[in-house]
């Protein structure tokens, strides 16, 4: 009987299409604007993995990585003595002007790491070496800066190339692969000194102090015991720690919390639903009105109301699946679309397609409701006054 | 009420049945104590104005429609005790239906179409299909099983229509003026096919009509007026072509 579902909804093409592009936009939007909404999330959380450290130890007040309330230098002694600490270093970081050679100015995100164990430095080099941050006024640059700085448009910049910060000299020794900020601006790598002296004189400059637990210990358990021994707010990475606790989780919630980003992205998703709601509804009910009369006479031959159900819910879900699929190939057209042109931030965990879906079943399944309560309602004596 | 004695093995039976629609004010007597016998081996065709309650007796011997009050007794079952589901499996195994508008599917074929009451039956789709075929065969429609029936002419369609109500082989079938949409020589097929149904299934078929055309073709002719059946003739006896003459065309 599943197979005369399916060739009933196949039959009435115009109906068909008209649900399943119903379905297909709903999918979309729902999954574009949910997607979008993570890559922007995502992009608030940049510098923790651009700047890879087990543990981030800030002031006690910051609960997001962008946010700088700078320490003491003396902070960073502390940390060290805390017992199941095995390292400690320096990190400053903060957007800072670029001038480029034909005057104009860029903002850039400007990190500061330690000289001796380059502690913080780029995950992945593209180009150049990394060691070589120690030598005088150079800087390390993401892929992004390339384009971003270089002085002619449409061209890039090379290692060797220089530019200014606060009108000191940096040649690029080092291109690397990074993740895009939040604030949209490159990332530049420099030593932890250097990056005191390209940035405005402030009574303390220390930004944060990145650490790294001793063999056996938990990050979680070591930023506790930082927590309590100095009274700093330390924070792990990766996905150890609760949400107050794990910095990328604060940072996001922050956001959340702070800003109108989720209420605008939300909107979207709920007009998905709507949209998807509306269209599946209207169009499954006129589909079920328009066979009513053959669904009647199957019902009269003998068919119980549930099979009918059945046939009814398996249309929905066909249509459901199909729309789903479509709009899930279309996201992904985006998707390539967004990740060759880094935007916008596109990041698709996998909880958004599988609540995508279960989205489109709920609507489906409303859809299909409405047929049922139709048809549960028809008297089979009824096709006979047809 | 008027009722011929029959020697043959009775298929269905009422007693006292009433019907009514609406409530209150509005509430309209259909079927005022009626009382009839539907043999098998027989046409029976039940004839009268519109609005008589023809149709509505009908589906109450078919099963799909419940009296207020009185006894339907079908194939020794009592119609009127049964709860929905049992009828609704009364109806897949013992009634075929034919329908004035054919009610086919559209977007499947005649073969599937026909087979439509054996999957309800839950027999295997690739049965369903042979025996369908096989069916087809016998309204000379063998040919056509692959077509869809908006290809098909009325009274093919119509015989697709008698092919599937008679492929699950059921005791009794019930016609909703199944020649309205026909022409002459049609209607002539469509009632040759329900005749030979009749004699060599010794099935009972049961005919709504307001086609004076094929009345011929009965074995017996009710005729009901304001919710009572007035008058049954044997036509077979001659009283048929008789009360013909009688009845407003």
């Amino acid at each position: 009987m599943f197979r005369l579902a399916i060739q009933m909804l196949f039959g009435d093409i115009a109906k068909y299409l008209m649900l399943v592009v119903g379905l297909f936009f709903a999918t979309f939007l729902i999954v574009q604007q949910a997607s979008v909404f993570c890559g922007l999330m995502r992009w608030t959380t940049s510098t923790l993995r651009n700047v890879p450290a087990p543990i981030w130890v800030v002031e006690e007040q910051v609960e997001q990585v962008n946010e700088t309330n700078p320490l003491r230098d003396t902070d960073v002694g502390r940390v060290r003595s805390v017992s199941g600490v095995a390292w400690a270093m320096p990190l400053y970081s903060g957007i800072q002007r670029v001038r480029l050679d034909d005057g104009s100015f860029k903002t850039v995100q400007l990190i500061g790491i330690d000289a001796a164990s380059l502690a913080g430095a780029p995950p992945r080099m593209l180009e150049g070496n990394l060691e070589s941050l120690r030598l005088p006024n150079t800087v390390v640059i993401d892929e992004l800066a390339t384009a971003r700085l270089s002085p002619v448009k449409g061209g890039r910049l090379k290692i060797g190339d220089q530019f200014e910060i606060n009108d000191i000299e940096a040649r690029v020794v080092g291109i690397c692969d990074a993740d895009r900020s939040f604030t949209g601006g490159p990332y530049v790598w420099t030593i932890y000194e250097r990056a005191l002296q390209y940035s405005p004189p402030q009574r303390k400059m220390l930004s944060a102090v990145i650490a790294g637990p001793v063999a056996g210990v938990e990050p979680l358990e070591a930023a506790r015991e930082i927590q309590r021994v100095t009274g700093l707010r330390a924070y792990v990475t990766g996905k150890s720690g609760g949400d107050d606790e794990n910095f990328a989780w604060s940072t996001i919630w922050w956001y959340v919390r702070n800003t109108g980003i989720p209420i605008s992205f939300g909107t979207t998703v709920i007009v998905g639903f709507i949209v998807g709601v509306a269209i599946a509804c209207q169009t499954f009910y006129a589909f079920v009105l328009d066979n009513l009369r053959y669904l009647g006479a199957l019902k009269a031959m003998g068919m119980s109301t549930w099979r009918l159900s059945a046939m009814l819910m398996v249309q929905a879900l066909t249509v459901g699946c199909i729309g789903f699929g479509l709009g899930l190939f279309a996201t992904a057209g985006f998707a390539r679309a967004a990740l060759e042109n880094k935007q916008p931030p596109f990041f698709m965990p996998a909880v958004v397609p599988a609540g995508a879906f279960a989205v489109i079943i709920i609507i489906c399944f409303l859809a299909a409701m409405l047929g049922i309560w139709r048809i549960a309602r028809y008297e089979p004596a009824m096709v006979f006054r047809a | 009420m008027p009722d011929f004695p029959d020697t043959r093995p009775v298929a269905v039976e009422t007693h006292g049945i009433e019907k009514s629609f609406g409530d209150g004010a509005a509430k309209l007597l259909v079927l005022k104590q009626v009382s009839l016998t539907v043999c098998k081996g027989e046409i029976l065709m039940l004839v009268g104005p519109s609005g008589c309650g023809k149709t509505t007796l009908l589906s109450i011997i078919g099963g799909t429609l419940r009296p207020d009050c009185g006894e339907v007794t079908a194939f020794g079952q009592p119609l009127h005790r049964m709860r929905s589901s049992e009828l609704t499996r009364f109806r897949a195994g013992h009634i075929g239906f034919i329908f004035q508008q054919f009610n086919l599917i559209p977007t499947i074929s005649c073969a599937e179409n026909v087979a439509v009451p054996l999957l309800i039956a839950g027999v295997r789709s690739s049965v369903a299909i042979r025996k369908a075929r096989e069916t087809l065969g016998l309204v000379g429609l063998a040919d056509r099983a692959k077509d869809r029936p908006g290809f098909l002419s009325g009274g093919q369609q119509q015989r697709v229509a008698i092919a599937r109500a008679l492929v699950h082989e059921p005791p009794m079938v019930i016609c909703d003026e199944p020649t309205a949409a026909l022409d002459a020589s049609n209607g002539e097929i469509v009632m040759n096919l329900l005749a030979g149904v009749a004699r060599s299934g010794d099935r009972a078929v049961m005919v709504v009509t307001h086609d004076n055309r094929i009345f011929s073709y009965a074995d017996r002719i009710a005729r009901m007026d304001d919710g009572r059946i007035i008058e049954v003739r044997d036509a077979a006896a001659g009283h048929g072509r008789h009360f013909l003459h009688e009845l407003p065309h």
